[in-house]
């Protein structure tokens, strides 16, 4: 196990500082829409974060401001120090995001996604970018699909071969948006184990964004909940059993009931 | 006042696609495997279509001018006529619009669909800039085979007005004779002119269309709207450079 404050990369067992995620008071506005409203936050170095919601509560366009794909339209998100909006930040935090989607490169082969990044940024030559990849693919159990392409792969494998590519990042910094959505429980289950897993073994900051109740419950050191685009639960996840706040209640265990404002509302 | 604001916007956007993608310009050498896919698609792929259009382009100018010039007994300046018009004119213009239609579109395609399906966005978060992995290497692309489309779209319609002039009874020309008068009136600077023409159009057309394809925003029905704006604005392009080169060039 790597120290506490320390990530260790997946490959070379160097370890470096764990690096932290500060929110501060970020609001985002796409024209009259008030996405994000006065958002504040920390995520401590080597945390699991996950931050929940309802569709629509901001939760993603969240996570694409720390990556930086999003600029805040006030506040400001830090990453180790470094102000998100800024390019430069990548130069300085190894931060891979984990898309809904997966996001591979479908012209691209599974091994050929995953060598993309270092051969991109001259990490290795052929042969050691060949180990690197042959490794994360080995993490993920994958080692069978580097000769496939990403339409030959079913969801759950997507999702897995994204994971891995995102290692080969070697990053300090791992962001998953909704990494179980559209999965059966039980590669709901191995995602969540593989996330987990890898924060024990190489200690890297995490956020997850997620619905997955079961997720943030059995992994998360702190989950944080959206409503709206406001932040209305910040804590462990063992404050989530028996919430306080009618409105969290409401959100982690909707009960069904037609006479409800909510189902109401979808009425008109 | 909304249109007027697109518009800058397109033409501002492009211009810093553009800059961007020449600051990596050094990067040109390593990424040689995907300047030679792109010069594989833009030129070998286009060529065909490039050969057959401007065979009949040169024949169809060829007929034309033989049914008007045979009232004057002038048929014998069919050479000049159609190797001129072929080589300031028709044959960039011709390759330009071909361009546009063939792999303008397929670009404008592509990238939209990567933008939408959120490729493009992890190429950032991989600090891989789109500009220098996916703009770079077509922009030099089309700067190479674009002007050898066009000169081989001059040479296949002069074939094909020669032809057309040998064996149409109302002209009946032989094609010694058609070539030595297209090669009197058509000078090396004519063709040096049509080429450099079309190296403007091709880097315009593949600029746009990689511009409007990475500015997708939306789903999969923006994409079909992505291709038909790159293309349309690709061909408005065209003609609209195509008055002010040519008046340069006169």
């Amino acid at each position: 196990m790597p120290s506490a404050s320390h990530t260790r990369n997946p490959f070379t067992h160097v370890e470096t500082p764990a690096v932290g995620v500060a929110v501060e008071h970020l609001t985002k506005n796409f024209g009259s829409l008030k996405v994000l409203k006065d958002v504040s936050f920390t995520v401590e170095p080597g945390e699991i974060f996950v931050l929940m919601g309802p569709s629509g509560s901001g939760k993603s366009v969240l996570l694409k401001h720390i990556v930086g794909l999003e600029y805040p339209t006030a506040g400001r998100v830090m990453v180790d120090g470094h102000d998100a909006a800024s390019e430069l930040t990548r130069e300085h935090v190894r931060m891979a995001l984990v898309f809904q989607s997966g996001a591979l490169f479908n012209s691209l082969s599974v091994y050929d996604n995953l060598a993309l990044y270092p051969r991109e940024h001259r990490l290795a030559d052929e042969a050691g970018i060949r180990d690197k990849v042959m490794h994360a693919l080995r993490i993920l159990s994958l080692e069978g699909a580097a000769r496939k392409f990403p339409a030959d792969l079913s969801g759950g494998m997507k999702k897995r071969v994204a994971i891995a590519r995102a290692l080969v990042m070697e990053p300090q910094l791992m962001l998953y948006d909704e990494p179980t959505s559209e999965l059966d429980p039980v590669m709901s289950a191995t995602i969540s184990e593989i996330i987990a897993s890898l924060r024990e073994e190489y200690h890297v900051t995490t956020i997850v964004v997620s619905h997955d109740r079961d997720l943030a419950l059995n992994i998360a050191d702190r989950v944080g909940i959206l409503m709206d685009g406001k932040l209305i639960f910040l804590g462990p996840p063992s404050e989530l059993r028996e919430p306080k706040d009618p409105v969290v209640a409401d959100f982690l265990a909707p009960k069904i009931d037609l006479q409800h404002p909510r189902f109401k509302k979808l009425e008109t | 006042m909304k249109q007027i604001t697109a518009i800058l916007e397109g033409f501002g956007s492009t211009l810093l696609l553009l800059l961007r993608a020449l600051s990596f310009s050094g990067t040109l050498v390593r990424q040689r495997a995907r300047f030679f896919e792109q010069c594989y698609l833009i030129g070998y792929t286009t060529l065909p279509i490039v050969a057959i259009l401007s065979f009949f382009i040169g024949s169809v100018l060829a007929l034309q001018a033989g049914y008007s010039m045979q009232n004057f007994g002038t048929q014998q300046y069919i050479g000049s006529l159609v190797g001129l018009s072929m080589a300031r004119e028709l044959g960039p213009v011709m390759v330009a619009i071909l361009v546009a239609g063939r792999v303008g579109s397929a670009i404008a395609a592509e990238l939209a669909s990567m933008k939408v399906y959120q490729e493009v966005d992890a190429l950032e978060t991989m600090n891989i800039p789109p500009a220098r992995m996916l703009v770079l290497p077509r922009l030099a692309a089309a700067l190479v085979m674009v002007p050898v489309l066009a000169l081989i779209g001059d040479l296949v319609g002069w074939f094909g007005g020669a032809l057309v002039s040998k064996y149409t009874s109302i002209i009946s020309i032989e094609p010694e004779a058609y070539f030595s008068v297209l090669r009197r009136y058509t000078h090396f600077k004519d063709v040096i002119n049509g080429l450099l023409k079309a190296e403007v159009f091709g880097f315009i057309v593949v600029l746009v269309c990689c511009n409007i394809g990475l500015n997708t925003r939306g789903g999969p029905r923006e994409i079909g709207a992505s291709v038909t704006r790159a293309v349309v604005t690709s061909l408005i392009l065209i003609l609209v450079v195509d008055y002010f080169l040519t008046q340069v060039l006169m």
